[in-house]
């Protein structure tokens, strides 16, 4: 089983078409500008909405660990007490509170995908898997969901980090359509700096499913100081090619903070606020960079 | 304000139709007074109805604009409207209303108080539609009415809501006047007890072919007369060619691109003077009646696109030139609008089902953009043969954010009017007018007769009958909400309750047609409708081929949400009772958050692809469509219903309560088929989910709006997913979708600074509207219409 944090339809920046994307939950790296910090761990926790809170504490009467409580006139959740129940959600009567992390069987999943089938069979779209880090879930789960995705004619894209054993990879790898594939940085002093692992083993598993003839979209989160220079693209460039991975797409996605306003949410501080996007300029250039190192079909976004 | 037009004649034409104040002009209704006191009771009633017209005509003041190509105004200039007080004659009160109210307003002639007083009034007020409709309906009805359990179309405006067909391309008035004569002869005195009936209206059709040919002969003598002045040689080769133009229509069919729009405006104006119909009138498949005229004038080399684009502009400043007539009351609450809904439909198939898409299509869609005017309200239907080319420039226009064009599926409507009876080559000549409304362009009357309340029904079924807002017994008594044991008892009630509000319903509407059709016939509009002079019968009285009476169901999103409040809280999970929840109606969810939390958030909703939703209005729907569907009306066709709502889903909210989905007392209901506000919250694809779950095709059309900020949309890839979510909800059978794209914050700085967005146009209804001229409520509506965005 896996925890599922959302499921996204008609998701237009993640792979080809109109999709649906599933965001697993639970992830090895630890980007300090992650959108979706609420995937990062792999339980279920608790989210609530501080600022908008009025203190009514309907909550703490329905929390039946007495996690929550009152403190300096703000409403205190106690994350070791709480065990995720849900209860609280029922009581909250502005809707601020809420789970993170839903189980669903395989079938209740493959249900709720081909709900927008006909979505997918016009538009070229499909299932985008995504996290969190898809490759670390329970890759029983995963491999029987894209088996019956792939059965029913539904066309599956892995969005996935790299931080995994290779074996995952191989397992999925006859069901699946396209990788959509992070590369950060070439510099793994600066990759472990702001990214908390190293990048040998996210490089090699991209060599790896590149041989074995995989479909890849290589995604770059452009971010001025961790990749926002000609060197680190030139590098990106550089490795691409000596490795001769097969590139069917580069997405220059420039840095943005809006998921920063979830961190609170989950009693956690975002550490990315000295961070910036790339001018549209700049951008333009890093497009230009590759194009004359020979590749094509470079966009900016997803 | 932005200039827009393609050229300096565009946008001074364009500048005036649009800055111009609308204005009350009284000559039509002075005009009529006359002829009616000079001719009444020696003359038939079609007969009379038709000297109206040609007196009009006869005498009115002509109006050919500086740089206008496109020639004629219903009333003495652009943004004039005439009165009709045959249908309603308005009080002094109504004019000072008129002239002062804050939207909406028209202003009125000092004089015109005076005149209205001393000459209108007396002779019109025990005369009109409006106080024989009101003498004549039921103590139910009228509570029903004033309730708002529906609305009532016919109450100060005719019927007609009707679309051009090609034949007006193909004949000019002297034929259709052969047309008649022939009829006549062929008059059978001997055996046909209606011959003499017959008589009167074919001697009225051609008395107002006269009419029209008067009027297209005086332009005529107008322009040479212009002419003569002209200093600018330009400019008077110009009014010699329209001098010649009107000279060949509308008495003779058009002979080229230029004469067929003119044909066009003349038949326009015929039928918006002859009466004050709803919808005005549309010009229906218009880039397939002019791409022969297109086609041959390029061929002879008197035409280009540039030449070609700047006629149709100066066509849409003639629409957008005309006001729809001032309303009063309720029927100014349900239609508060300068709009009169005149529309076209671009695209779609040929009669012998190819792909209708030509030149003249994508012109029209250069236009829309570039003129960016309230009217004509410009649509394009959308066939599985229609070029992806088409579709994507389509959604290019569309997606600039103001609601124009909406998309129509073109297999949903030849389906729908196969379904109600017409051939496979009449169907497939329709399309849809007034806001979405299905309809055999040229051969049907396709009336709409009010719209009808749903979740109102609900309200009064939780009160055993009795309505708390006007306090009186409207209902059957059935049982309050806590008599009901199972969620099966009550939705029991529910249908009976609904049934019973029908038949009043359309008790009423029945007498009302009999009504029109005695004393307001329309023999300009007859001429032009198949097969009103080969049956020698009114528009009115059932005349047309094919003659459907409408019946347009509003809130389902609403009473979808309210039914599942209940069964989900109340009968299923039991999370609270019946006696909390009629309790927190009754206090408007003060002091009720718990229970308010639970219904709008822990609830299924419609618009999710949720089937615990979807499943109970798809049984609403059925129940509603099966108790209308198949009644017969007065011309000798049926009652079908359609799911529309105007901006009647302000008003219908205004006389409720709160409702068990959370909705606060007197604010809107939801409109057409779109789920009720911030219902929604899985994107586009899993509300036209829902919405395909109707039966699409049991209507006469449907109407989804679909709000999205701009960064959904923006890019290639954007537009392509845009066009691939109309493509996929019309193989669903969803009848129409439209877009509104403009993200809150522009329209939060618009409702506050209205000075600064006196051009911000959005989509409404079947129409859009300048945001400007929406009431407070309606514009707070449309701000909170959920926006689909996705990161």
């Amino acid at each position: 089983m896996s925890l599922i944090t959302s499921i996204q339809k008609y998701s237009i920046h993640d792979g080809d078409g109109i999709r649906t994307t599933v965001f697993f939950k639970g992830c090895l790296l630890k980007c300090v500008w992650c959108h979706n910090p609420e995937t990062q761990n792999y339980k279920k926790q608790p989210s609530y909405d501080r600022e908008r809170c009025v203190g009514c504490l309907s909550c703490e009467k329905a929390c039946p660990q007495k996690a929550i409580h009152e403190e300096n006139g703000k409403v205190v959740t106690d994350l070791k007490l709480c065990d995720a129940c849900g209860t609280c959600t029922d009581y909250c009567n502005l809707n601020l509170r809420e789970i993170i992390g839903k189980e669903y069987t395989v079938d209740e999943l493959v249900k709720e995908l081909r709900k927008d089938e006909m979505f997918y069979e016009e538009s070229g779209g499909g299932v985008t898997l995504s996290g969190g880090e898809v490759m670390t879930a329970d890759m029983d789960y995963v491999e029987e969901l894209c088996k019956k995705l792939v059965h029913h004619g539904i066309t599956v894209t892995i969005d996935t980090c790299g931080q995994a054993p290779y074996e995952n990879f191989e397992r999925l790898l006859p069901y699946v359509n396209t990788f959509l594939y992070d590369i950060k940085t070439m510099d793994n002093e600066i990759h472990k700096r702001y990214i908390g692992a190293g990048n040998e083993l996210i490089l090699s598993n991209l060599e790896k499913i590149s041989a074995a003839g995989a479909r890849i979209y290589i995604r770059i989160p452009t971010i001025r100081e961790v990749n926002g220079t000609d060197k680190a693209m030139n590098d990106i460039i550089a490795y691409l090619k000596e490795k001769n991975i097969q590139v069917a797409q580069v997405n220059l996605l420039p840095y943005h903070n809006t998921g920063s306003g979830k961190y609170v949410k989950i009693g956690k501080v975002y550490e990315g606020t000295e961070l910036h996007a790339p001018s549209k300029e700049e951008m333009n250039h890093f497009v230009e960079l590759f194009k004359s190192a020979g590749f094509h079909n470079i966009k900016i976004g997803g | 304000m932005e200039k827009r037009g393609m050229n300096e004649r565009i946008q001074a034409l364009r500048e005036k139709s649009v800055n111009t104040q609308p204005h009350i002009d009284l000559e039509r209704a002075k005009s009529e007074t006359e002829t009616y006191k000079k001719y009444e009771g020696e003359m038939s009633i079609p007969e009379l109805r038709a000297q109206v017209l040609y007196d009009y005509f006869s005498t009115k003041t002509l109006y050919i604009g500086e740089g206008e190509l496109i020639v004629g105004e219903k009333g003495d200039s652009p943004q004039a409207s005439p009165t009709f007080p045959e249908l309603c004659c308005h009080t002094v009160e109504d004019m000072h209303v008129m002239n002062d109210r804050e939207l909406i307003n028209f202003k009125v002639k000092e004089e015109d108080y005076d005149y209205q007083e001393k000459v209108i009034i007396p002779y019109w007020d025990h005369r009109s539609t409006r106080h024989k409709i009101l003498a004549n309906m039921t103590d139910e009805w009228k509570a029903c009415y004033g309730a708002g359990i529906f609305t009532e179309f016919m109450e100060q405006r005719g019927p007609g809501h009707t679309v051009g067909s090609f034949k007006i391309y193909e004949k000019g008035f002297l034929d259709y006047k052969e047309d008649i004569q022939k009829s006549l002869d062929a008059l059978d005195f001997y055996n046909d007890k209606e011959a003499f009936d017959k008589r009167n209206q074919l001697r009225g059709m051609a008395k107002a072919c006269d009419a029209i040919m008067v009027l297209g002969e005086r332009y005529a003598a107008y322009a040479r007369e212009l002419a003569e002045k002209e200093a600018d040689p330009k400019r008077k080769e110009e009014l010699l060619q329209i001098a010649a133009n009107c000279d060949v229509v509308p008495a003779h069919k058009p002979e080229t691109y230029w004469q067929a729009i003119q044909m066009y405006w003349f038949v326009h104006l015929g039928v918006t003077s002859e009466l004050n119909p709803w919808d005005a009138y549309s010009p229906g498949r218009l880039d397939q009646h002019l791409n022969p005229f297109y086609e041959k004038d390029v061929e002879a080399g008197i035409l280009d696109d540039e030449k070609a684009l700047e006629l149709l502009e100066c066509l849409w400043v003639k629409f957008n030139n005309q006001p729809a007539p001032p309303k009063v009351g309720i029927t100014l609450k349900e239609s508060s609008t300068y709009t009169d809904f005149a529309n076209l439909n671009t695209g779609g198939i040929t009669p012998n089902g190819e792909n209708g898409v030509n030149n003249v299509s994508y012109l029209i869609l250069d236009c829309m953009d570039e003129m960016k005017l309230l009217q004509p309200s410009s649509n394009v239907q959308i066939s599985r043969k229609t070029p992806q080319k088409f579709l994507k420039r389509a959604c290019e226009v569309s997606r600039k954010g103001w609601g124009q064009p909406a998309f129509y599926n073109t297999e949903a409507i030849i389906q729908e009017l196969m379904n109600a009876g017409k051939s496979l080559e009449d169907a497939r000549r329709g399309g849809t007018s007034g806001c979405v409304e299905t309809g055999a362009f040229g051969n049907e009357a396709y009336i709409l007769t009010g719209y009808f309340n749903i979740p109102k029904i609900f309200e009064l079924t939780l009160n055993n009958g009795y309505d708390k807002m006007t306090d009186q017994q409207l209902g059957l008594k059935l049982g309050y909400a806590t008599d009901f044991k199972t969620y099966e008892e009550l939705y029991d009630a529910f249908k009976k309750q609904m049934k019973y509000f029908i038949d009043i319903k359309i008790q009423g509407s029945n007498v009302i047609e009999k009504i029109f059709a005695e004393y307001m016939p329309v023999p300009f509009l007859s001429i032009i409708t198949n097969d009103c002079i080969s049956k020698g019968k009114d528009y009115n009285s059932g005349g047309a081929r094919y003659n459907t009476k409408y019946l347009q169901g509003v809130g389902i999103g609403t009473i979808t949400d309210c039914l599942a409040a209940v069964k989900y809280n109340v009968y299923d999970k039991k999370t609270f009772t019946m006696e909390e929840l009629m309790q927190a109606l009754d206090d408007n969810f003060e002091g009720h958050d718990r229970i308010l939390n639970l219904v709008r958030n822990k609830t299924p909703k419609y618009g999710n692809d949720d089937d615990y939703a979807d499943d109970i209005m798809r049984d609403v729907f059925e129940y509603y469509r099966s108790q209308v569907t198949g009644r017969p009306n007065m011309l000798g066709g049926m009652y079908r219903i359609n799911m529309l709502p105007t901006t009647c889903h302000v008003y219908f909210g205004d006389v409720m309560m709160a409702s068990p989905n959370g909705r606060l007392a007197h604010k809107p209901v939801s409109e057409g088929i779109s789920p009720e506000k911030g219902a929604d919250v899985n994107g586009p694809t899993a509300v036209v989910k829902s919405c395909a779950k109707m039966d699409h095709l049991q209507t006469g059309g449907t109407l989804l709006n679909q709000k999205f900020t701009p960064s959904v949309v923006a890019g290639e890839e954007g537009l392509d997913q845009m066009a691939n979510l109309v493509r996929t909800y019309f193989n669903m059978d969803g009848h129409h979708i439209q877009f509104n794209v403009i993200d809150r914050e522009t329209l939060i700085q618009a409702q506050k600074h209205p000075e600064d967005y006196k051009d911000l146009i959005v989509r409404v209804a079947g129409y859009s509207d300048h945001f400007r001229n929406l009431s407070k409520a309606l514009q707070d509506e449309i701000i909170e219409r959920t926006e689909q965005s996705f990161n």
